[in-house]
């Protein structure tokens, strides 16, 4: 176990980061950085996750959220699926072990999982609305936000949600505002089996890796760590103690990847269709350098009347 | 408009009626929601034009407004769709001509063309595919519209995965470039050929352009009667 997180220092502090340590910035582009901030991450140990919710009531509450009172569906997953108030979800999975024929429960906190190589952010077409800071948090800045839903097309986990309220995107921030200032993401510190901590990604790799050895020394030959190569790796990991087939994991993508649909619309596709647009312009423009006027002259006009005449 | 005030100018005395007020109107409709559409939908298809959305207010607005122009531009143009289908059916003479098409692009060229009816293939290739873009982008449109599909989910249960939503982006961006393309050939032919643009703020053309560019209509229009006649310039 991590010794027990301290209680945080309740004076004033300045933010340890902001907007001059954006590496990315949607629809725009940023100075680089003058430093690189030490990456952070979250991680998710799946293995030790009992499904109190405490992580969705924290953050409920630290980012001053209501949810609506919902249904039960018939699964313990409440809400049922991520919302724009919902920033992270309990999963619960009643899996059958093919090896053991036993019964497993797969509780998976769902969220945003920081991509390095964020999707929405590529898809988003404002600029500003989504920015990704030299620590690997991925953050969506509200008032840039045009409520499009781009992201949602981008993000290869699902994640983003639209407001009805305010029209704009929201997913979880990894609590920027806490990180900013020292503390850990909200989720993290309510969590009493510590199956979420946080920490840099150094860290937190480490720190996986002693939980896969005892995993595995368990007979979860399988167990490993969540941090998918396609996005770049992730800023929120999980371990996993089938690492072998996230899929069971509540439909956790077994490779995700920025879809090639989404690269190929906000990548070449942009420039193409930009420049298809001006040759037909420039076509045009030239055409009518070339050829000039197509007028009617007066001989036409004169056959047309004689054409007239000739019926009455 | 029209540009008749080159030397010399030809003394109109016949001019042809061409399209009514209602078509007129309808015309319209469509011209301005289809530019209106093009500047939101740009603005959000590349971020060089995102300053655009500064033209509605902003880039939320110019984000709600557009589906909503989409719709409007859906249902005006099903109105030019059922005036003028009919009319744009491929014909024998649409082969000759789009076999002479370099004829048809230089000014003067039209004695090398088959007399056409109310539209040449040119005309016809544009309702045509504006016909189909249209439908195109109404549908791929509609499936990256969250309120829409909310509204389409709660009305019939029509649900689309995420995938599909990505297809329809993409089929979008693609059609929208298309049909901008297309409308810019559009707009230049009748800006090219002088006394076109008279048709759809006036109603009426200029027998001399019945003559040149449209004769077989022009001679039927006289075999109708449905010409007006007069003494000195209109």
């Amino acid at each position: 176990m991590f010794p027990p997180i301290p209680n945080p220092d309740v004076s004033v502090q300045k933010p340890q980061f902001g907007p001059q340590d954006l590496v990315r910035r949607s629809a725009s582009t940023v100075p680089p950085p003058t430093r690189q901030l030490t990456p952070v991450a979250k991680l998710i140990d799946v293995s030790k996750c009992i499904g109190c919710k405490a992580c969705q009531a924290a953050c409920l509450v630290w980012n001053d959220l209501r949810e609506e009172v919902g249904e039960n569906r018939g699964t313990y997953d409440n809400p049922e699926d991520l919302t724009p108030d919902s920033l992270t979800v309990m999963r619960f999975t009643e899996w059958i072990n093919p090896g053991t024929d036993t019964l497993e429960w797969l509780i998976r906190k769902d969220g945003c999982m920081h991509c390095a190589e964020p999707g929405c952010l590529i898809a988003c077409p404002a600029p500003g609305a989504i920015v990704q800071y030299s620590n690997g948090i991925v953050d969506f800045i509200h008032e840039n936000c045009i409520g499009c839903g781009y992201c949602i097309k981008g993000c290869p986990f699902n994640i983003p949600r639209i407001s009805r309220v305010d029209n704009t995107a929201y997913k979880c921030t990894l609590c920027s505002d806490r990180v900013a200032v020292g503390q850990g993401p909200a989720c993290q510190k309510a969590c009493p089996t510590q199956a979420i901590v946080f920490g840099t990604k150094d860290e937190m790799k480490a720190w996986a890796d002693d939980r896969i050895k005892d995993l595995k020394s368990r007979g979860f030959d399988h167990a490993g760590l969540y941090d998918p190569p396609g996005v770049g790796g992730t800023h929120v990991m999980y371990v996993l103690h089938h690492a072998d087939k996230p899929h069971i994991y509540a439909s956790l993508p077994d490779n995700p990847r920025i879809s090639p649909l989404v690269k190929a619309w906000k990548g070449a596709g942009k420039y193409a269709g930009m420049g298809i647009i001006a040759l037909s312009v420039v076509a045009g423009a030239l055409h009518y350098l070339v050829q000039g006027p197509n007028r009617v002259t007066k001989k036409d006009e004169e056959e047309a009347e004689r054409l007239a005449e000739e019926k009455t | 408009m029209t540009d008749q005030t080159a030397d010399p100018t030809p003394e109109v005395h016949v001019r042809v009626p061409r399209y009514s007020g209602a078509a007129r109107i309808n015309h319209w409709i469509v011209a301005i929601s289809f530019s209106l559409l093009a500047l939101s939908g740009l603005a959000l298809f590349h971020p060089s034009l995102f300053g655009l959305t500064a033209l509605f207010g902003g880039g939320q607005t110019a984000r709600w407004i557009h589906p909503w122009l989409g719709i409007v531009l859906a249902f005006a143009f099903c109105g030019l769709f059922l005036r003028f289908a009919s009319q744009n059916l491929p014909e024998h003479t649409d082969i000759v001509w789009l076999s002479r098409i370099r004829h048809a692009l230089s000014a003067g060229g039209e004695e090398y063309l088959p007399e056409v009816g109310k539209y040449n293939a040119g005309q016809k290739f544009v309702f045509w595919s504006q016909s189909f873009l249209i439908l195109i982008l109404l549908v791929s449109g509609v499936c990256i519209w969250d309120r829409g599909l909310a509204y389409l989910e709660a009305t019939i249960g029509f649900r689309i995965s995420i995938e599909v939503m990505r297809w329809a982006a993409i089929v979008h961006a693609t059609a929208a470039v298309t049909t901008i393309v297309v409308f810019i050939i559009h707009v230049y032919s009748a800006f090219w050929v002088r006394g076109t643009i008279d048709a759809m703020t006036r109603g009426s053309v200029t027998g001399g352009w019945g003559w040149r560019h449209h004769r077989r209509w022009l001679r039927r229009k006289v075999h109708e009667g449905d010409v007006k006649r007069s003494r000195g310039n209109d």
